[in-house]
């Protein structure tokens, strides 16, 4: 069975949920994300639009994923990134490493990576930057 | 973390922990695996394949559904997308189309990417169904594209299998050209409510009709199976796979699905199928350990460098790959 072995040179596939919670509407930013992890040899569940924080954290159970990556375009991350990690916690998770992105003003960054976010990345980051920094944080 | 202990007494935690491992086929998931086995036997297994764009995801979200509230059956569901061969990396889809079932602790599902293996991926799924089984699942879907052979592999591990077709994506029916129609236990036209669905029920129909055999012989999922005559129920009804219309995104036709599912059920038990599939399905997974054991052992007992040099004299055409075997396999130098 050495094809399903994970490749020892690179080491355990990464499994990241990529999740809409929220109102939003559209979900390109998410699909880009999502597809450029792929393109770095990760496995991302990709949960759709308008999930609750119970739904994402849930999914981030039952496939036991290492790090959870949250879009969020409404401007409602000050109220789900609380409720999320709080979730993640009392499910035995706090070894998932949670990312956000979309629309989040440079004043909430702050508080964000007090709440245990390991990084946020608002309309302008590169996929590049996402894919180092998940990996450097499943690693650490 | 006593997985085999946890994953018993209801642990989902541990339960999805071990999935992982099982995935990654590590020595503990091979421990949880005999220490579960004991435990399993009991769930149904449903296969749902088809090619993209028929509607499976929304299909298996509804049955799972049926399952939940109409006969508070326990449902696991393996969702099974392709790793791009390119990165090896996965988007894994299916739980978009399952969100009726988010927050039903009856329910799990896990997504499996298919990690461009060779038969690996059928061994890795029957492992992670074992787990679902031993957890005390009584139903557990798995949903392939049904787009290789290594579907094909995975449709042999279920009880019952469900193809799916949908009007519209060609004039071929899509699962004669992907070769998993001998596969179908039950044929479903989803999309239903698009033109042209008489049409694909109609081609579907003279497959059937070509393929029927004239006399009765035991198939498991398309494969003629050797059976002593003690086992075999010789009043039994050949089992010809019905063709049921849905409408997965309203609903329709799924009440009339499940209803079919449980004849063949009853078909299998009544007529010792469902013994002779048992074996059939256990068989074929033993076969699939023995050989992949056998493949390690031998590459661990071959120096390198002498498989190199064999390799060397067959691409200078000095010898044949068959001479060459021989002489790998009796240690002998041609």
């Amino acid at each position: 069975m050495a094809e399903r072995k994970t490749n020892p040179e690179e080491g355990r596939r990464i499994r990241v949920l990529v999740a809409k919670p929220g109102l939003d509407g559209h979900d390109r930013g998410a699909k880009v994300v999502a597809r450029a992890l792929r393109d770095a040899g990760m496995e991302v569940i990709y949960t759709g639009l308008r999930q609750t924080p119970e739904m994402i954290a849930e999914a981030a159970l039952q496939e036991d994923v290492d790090v959870v990556g949250l879009s969020v375009l409404s401007g409602a991350h000050m109220a789900l990134a609380p409720r999320i990690m709080e979730l993640l916690k009392s499910n035995g998770q706090t070894h998932v490493k949670v990312f956000i992105g979309g629309i989040i003003p440079d004043e909430d960054l702050h508080r964000l990576k007090e709440m245990g976010i390991t990084g946020v990345y608002g309309p302008g980051a590169s996929t590049e930057d996402i894919i180092r920094d998940v990996k450097l944080a499943v690693a650490g | 973390m006593d997985f085999v202990k946890d994953v018993i007494t209801g642990d989902r935690l541990a339960l999805a922990r071990l999935l992982t491992q099982v995935e990654n086929d590590t020595p503990a998931a091979r421990a949880a695996l005999i220490g579960l086995f004991q435990h399993t036997g009991r769930a149904h297994l449903i296969g749902v394949t088809g090619a993209p764009g028929t509607g499976k995801s929304s299909l298996v979200n509804q049955l799972a559904m049926h399952y939940r509230k109409v006969e508070d059956r326990r449902v696991a569901i393996v969702a099974v997308d392709p790793s791009s061969p390119f990165t090896g990396g996965a988007v894994l889809g299916d739980r978009v189309r399952m969100r009726d079932l988010a927050g039903d602790p009856g329910v799990f599902i896990r997504s499996m990417a298919t990690r461009g293996s060779l038969g690996g991926l059928a061994q890795a799924t029957a492992n992670i169904v074992q787990v679902f089984d031993a957890a005390g699942f009584d139903v557990v879907i798995i949903e392939t594209v049904g787009a290789g052979q290594s579907e094909v592999d995975v449709a042999r591990l279920a009880h019952t299998t469900i193809v799916v077709e949908a009007p519209g994506l060609g004039d071929d029916i899509q699962a004669i050209k992907a070769g998993i129609l001998e596969v179908a236990d039950l044929l479903v036209v989803n999309k239903a409510d698009r033109p042209g669905v008489e049409n694909t029920e109609k081609a579907l129909k003279s497959m059937l009709d070509l393929a029927h055999p004239t006399e009765r012989v035991f198939r498991h999922h398309g494969t003629n199976m050797n059976v002593t005559a003690s086992n075999v129920n010789r009043a039994a009804k050949l089992w010809i796979p019905p063709i049921q219309r849905t409408v997965s995104t309203e609903g329709r036709g799924i009440t009339e699905l499940a209803a079919l599912i449980e004849k063949h059920v009853e078909h299998l038990r009544q007529s010792g199928d469902w013994a002779v599939r048992e074996r059939a399905r256990l068989q074929v997974e033993l076969d699939m350990l023995v050989r992949n054991e056998l493949v390690d052992r031998f590459r661990e007992s071959i120096q390198p460098e002498t498989y190199d040099e064999i390799l060397e004299r067959v691409m200078r055409r000095e010898v044949s790959p068959w001479e060459a075997v021989q002489s790998l396999m009796n240690g002998k130098r041609i």
